[in-house]
C-alpha cells in the first residue's frame, strides 16, 4: 500500500481504512474453508490458490516449486537448463469446435514450456481410461495427440495407460509431462517486471472457454466460436529473439487473463492497469458472455499468452508477434504501475475504473 | 455488437454527464436508489461511480433475488438436494449462498447431484432424459423469471411429467419497495426502477411511489447510457418540480407490461400470505407459491423440508445494506470476515449483490459513488 496514493485524488480516511483492511486480509496466507474438495478448488482462482498454499506447497515445498511458475527450471550442470512441466486434462466434451482433449494435452504442455522461455523437446503421455471406453474413441485421442505433437515439434518418448472401473472416471483423462531446453541467458521472472512495462496479449481472449461451454450443449446457443487451442512456442521464440526486453510471460488458461494478471500483481508486488477498450474480444465471444453474464477476462484460453515487455520495446515486440500466425492479433492491453501494488484495475470505456479481482470458484452465470 | 455498443458510447456518455452536472449544480445533495441488483452490477462494472458528480449518491436496493433468500430456505433446498435419487437443478448464483451450516456447493461435494441450469426448461429436459430420477428445480427471482417457471410447469403438466417439481422462491418487487419506503432510516429523492421486472409488470404498478410517497421513479435499462440517462431524467423531474413514473427503457418496457407473461404467472402461482426476506424480515403478500392444481409439482409438498427459520449471523448487516441504510463498506465484516470467497451474507454472494459488486469492482474507484463518510 506504500505507493497507493500517487496522483490519485485524496480519499477520506474512512474509505482508505477499508481499503487497507481489505488488502491486509487479501495478503494473509490462504486458508482452506470446508472439509471437502469442491469444484472451486479446480477453477484456477482463489480456492485453487488456497489448496496450493495450505496443502500442496507445505507438503512438497521445494524452492523451485515455491516460485509458482508454470514449469520448473532445472540446473543439470550443463550450459543450458532444462524446464519441466506437467498438466492433466479432464475436459468434457472430449471434442469441441476447433479441437479435442488430445490437442489440449499437447498444446497445454507445449505452451507451459514456451512461456517459460524454453524450446519444447520431449513429452510423456499417461492415460486413465474408464472401463467400457470405446477403442475407436481411444484411437481418436491417440491420433489427435500424435498430430498435435507433430505440429508442435515435440517428441513423445514415454507413457503409461491405466484402466479404472466403470464409473470411476469420466471416459478418459490425459496427463502430459513436457521437457524443454532453456537457452542460455534467458531470464523470465516476476522480479524483472518494472512499473511502466507494457502488457501484451497475443490475440483474442475467451475463445476456448466459450467454445467448450457451447460444445457442452447445456445452453442452446448457435455460435461459430472455435477454441483457440494451438501451440504458441513459435510466437514466444519470435518475441524472445526480436531483441525486445521481455520480462515475463504466462499463458492465461483456467481463470483467464484476470487470474493471470492477479498472480502477476501479487507475486511481482506491482499494480496492473488494463484498458477495456484495448481488450481483443471476438464479437461472438462478447455476445455469449453478455447473454450469460460472464466476464471474458475470466474465461479460459488455450492458444494465447501474455508477455510483459520493456516500454521502449513495445513496437519491436508487437512487430515480432504479428509476424507469426498464432499471435497475429497481438496488442497492448495495459501496463504495469507502481500505484495499487497487488491489484489489477481496469479502465472502463468511459474512463471510470473497476477492480479485476481473482476469480472466486467457478464462474457462475448470473440469473437475470 | 448491435444493441450493446450504441448504449456504451463514451461520447454520448460525456454529453449526458455534462447535462447531469449542469442540473446537479443547481440542486441539493440527491439520494437515488437503484432497486435492481442488475443496475448495481452495471454501475460498478462500468465504473460509473467515478463519473457522476459528488452530490449524487446512488443507494443500492433490495432487488437482487439471490440476496433476499433467507438462510432457512437455503437449508431447505440443501435438505431436498440430499434426498436419495434427486437431481437438484438451480441457477449458478445459488450454489455459494450460505445456509445455516453449509451451501449447495458443499452438498454437491458431499455427493448430492446438483446441476447448474440456465433456465427452468433445461431442468425439465433433464427430467425427461432421466425418467427414473426425480428432478427438482430451485426457482428464484422476481417477476422477471417467474413466467419462465410458469411456462415450464404448464409444459410439465401437459406432458404428465411425474418426476419433476419446483421449490418456489419467487418474490414480487412492489411489496419490497413499499417496505423500503416505510423504513424510517432512509431518506430518498427518487428511484431507478427495475427495468427487467418492468418488462413483465409494466410501469403502472410503480404509480404508488408517486401517488403515496411523492417520489419520482424512472424505469431504467441496464447499459451504462441507460443508467446515466435515467439519473438525468430524475434530476430533470426534480428540477422542473415534476413527480412522475417515467420510462427510460421504452425499447422493451410497455406501460401495461407483458399481458401474456402476467397471465402465465396468474395461471400457475398465487400469493403467499407472507414470506421472509433476508434482512427485511417477513413481508405480507410478497412471494409466490404454486396454485393448488399444481400441488403435484410443488417440491415443498413432495419432500420433507425442515422449514426452520435461522437468524442472520449477528455480525452480518445485509439487512441494512439491502435497505440502503448503510453502504456495503460500512458493514463491520465487509472485506475481512465476509468476502466473495467466504461470504457471510448473501449480498456478498451474487455478483448483483451490493457488497460483491462493491468488493469485486468498486473498491478502488477513484472516487466512490458515495461521498465518503469520515469515520
Amino acid at each position: 500500500m506504500n505507493n497507493q496514493d500517487h496522483d490519485t485524488p485524496p480519499e477520506s480516511d474512512g474509505r482508505k481504512a477499508v481499503l487497507t483492511r481489505i488488502e491486509e486480509w487479501r495478503r494473509r496466507p490462504h486458508r482452506l474453508a470446508g472439509d471437502f474438495i469442491t469444484s472451486a478448488h479446480g477453477a484456477g482462482g482463489k480456492a485453487s490458490q488456497s489448496l496450493l498454499q495450505a496443502v500442496i506447497l507445505p507438503g512438497f515445498g521445494s524452492a523451485e516449486l515455491k516460485k509458482a511458475n508454470d514449469g520448473a527450471i532445472l540446473d543439470v550442470g550443463d550450459e543450458s537448463r532444462v524446464v519441466l512441466t506437467t498438466d492433466s486434462f479432464v475436459v468434457t466434451p472430449r471434442r469441441f469446435n476447433g479441437g479435442s482433449i488430445g490437442d489440449l494435452a499437447v498444446n497445454g504442455t507445449v505452451n507451459d514450456l514456451a512461456v517459460m522461455g524454453a524450446t519444447p523437446r520431449w513429452m510423456s503421455v499417461a492415460f486413465v481410461v474408464e472401463e467400457g471406453f470405446h477403442i475407436d474413441d481411444f484411437r481418436d485421442v491417440v491420433a489427435d495427440i500424435a498430430r498435435a505433437a507433430m505440429i508442435a515439434g515435440i517428441e513423445i518418448v514415454t507413457g503409461d495407460t491405466k484402466v479404472v472401473g466403470k464409473g470411476a472416471a469420466d471416459g478418459i483423462y490425459v496427463t502430459t509431462t513436457g521437457v524443454g531446453v532453456l537457452p542460455d541467458g534467458r531470464d523470465l521472472a516476476y522480479a524483472n517486471v518494472r512499473p511502466g512495462d507494457k502488457v501484451i496479449v497475443s490475440g483474442s481472449i475467451g475463445d476456448h472457454g466459450i467454445a467448450v461451454l457451447i460444445a457442452r450443449g447445456d445452453i442452446e446457443l448457435q455460435a461459430e466460436i472455435p477454441s483457440d487451442t494451438a501451440p504458441v512456442h513459435i510466437a514466444t521464440e519470435a518475441l524472445l529473439n526480436s531483441g525486445a526486453s521481455v520480462r515475463w510471460m504466462r499463458d492465461p488458461t483456467r481463470g483467464g487473463v484476470a487470474s493471470t494478471m492477479n498472480e502477476l500483481a501479487m507475486c511481482a508486488e506491482v499494480g496492473v492497469r488494463l484498458y477495456e477498450q484495448s481488450l481483443p474480444i471476438l464479437p461472438a465471444v462478447n455476445g455469449t458472455c453478455e447473454l450469460l453474464g460472464l466476464d471474458p477476462l475470466y474465461v479460459a484460453n488455450e492458444g494465447k499468452f501474455i508477455a510483459v515487455v520493456a516500454p521502449e520495446h513495445e513496437d519491436i515486440a508487437l512487430a515480432a508477434l504479428k509476424s507469426v500466425e498464432v499471435s497475429r492479433g497481438a496488442r497492448v492491453i495495459g501496463e504495469i504501475t507502481d500505484q495499487h501494488p497487488g491489484l489489477v484495475v481496469l479502465e472502463t470505456l468511459f474512463g471510470g475504473t473497476r477492480i479485476v479481482d481473482m476469480l472466486v470458484g467457478d464462474p457462475l452465470p448470473r440469473i437475470c | 455488437m448491435k444493441y450493446i455498443d450504441e448504449f456504451r458510447d463514451p461520447v454520448a456518455a460525456k454529453k449526458i454527464l455534462s447535462e447531469i452536472e449542469r442540473l446537479a449544480a443547481t440542486q441539493p445533495h440527491r439520494k437515488f436508489m437503484e432497486i435492481c441488483g442488475g443496475h448495481t452490477h452495471a454501475i460498478y462494472r462500468h465504473g460509473l461511480g467515478d463519473l457522476l458528480p459528488e452530490s449524487i449518491e446512488l443507494v443500492h436496493g433490495p432487488g437482487c433475488p439471490v440476496c433476499v433468500i433467507p438462510m432457512g430456505r437455503v437449508d431447505d433446498a440443501i435438505h431436498i438436494a440430499l434426498q436419495p435419487d434427486i437431481i437438484f437443478c438451480c441457477f449458478g448464483d445459488m450454489l455459494r449462498v450460505p445456509g445455516g451450516k453449509s451451501t449447495l456447493l458443499d452438498a454437491r461435494a458431499e455427493g448430492a447431484d446438483i446441476r447448474v441450469v440456465y433456465s427452468p426448461i433445461d431442468a425439465l429436459a433433464i427430467a425427461s432424459k432421466n425418467p427414473d430420477r426425480n428432478v427438482v428445480f430451485l426457482a428464484v427471482g422476481f417477476e422477471t423469471t417467474a413466467p419462465s417457471t410458469a411456462v415450464t410447469l404448464l409444459n410439465a403438466r401437459e406432458r404428465g411429467m411425474k418426476n419433476f417439481s419446483v421449490m418456489c422462491n419467487h418474490v414480487t418487487i412492489i411489496p419490497a419497495i413499499k417496505s423500503i419506503l416505510d423504513s424510517p432510516d432512509l431518506q430518498l429523492d427518487g428511484f431507478l426502477g427495475p427495468g427487467h421486472v418492468g418488462t413483465v409488470i409494466g410501469n403502472y404498478p410503480y404509480q404508488f411511489v408517486v401517488d403515496q410517497y411523492h417520489l419520482p421513479i424512472v424505469t431504467a435499462g441496464f447499459e451504462p447510457l441507460d443508467i446515466l440517462e435515467s439519473v438525468f431524467r430524475l434530476l430533470r423531474q426534480l428540477d422542473e418540480g415534476r413527480c412522475e413514473v417515467e420510462n427510460q427503457y421504452r425499447r422493451v418496457v410497455r406501460d401495461n407490461g407483458n399481458p401474456v407473461a402476467l397471465n402465465l404467472i396468474d395461471k400457475v402461482f398465487t400469493l403467499r400470505p407472507h414470506f421472509e426476506w433476508r434482512g427485511l424480515g417477513f413481508i405480507s403478500h410478497s412471494a409466490l407459491q404454486l396454485r393448488d392444481d399444481f400441488a403435484d409439482f410443488d417440491a415443498e409438498l413432495r419432500y420433507p423440508v425442515p422449514g426452520v427459520r435461522i437468524a442472520d449471523p449477528k455480525a452480518c448487516q445485509c439487512g441494512e445494506v439491502l435497505k440502503g441504510a448503510i453502504r456495503p463498506w460500512e458493514c463491520k465484516v465487509f472485506g475481512t470476515a465476509c468476502t466473495p470467497e467466504t461470504p457471510i451474507g448473501t449480498c456478498m454472494v451474487s455478483s448483483e449483490g451490493a457488497c460483491a459488486a462493491y468488493y469485486n469492482y468498486g473498491r478502488y474507484s477513484q472516487r466512490g459513488l458515495i461521498p465518503v463518510k469520515v469515520v
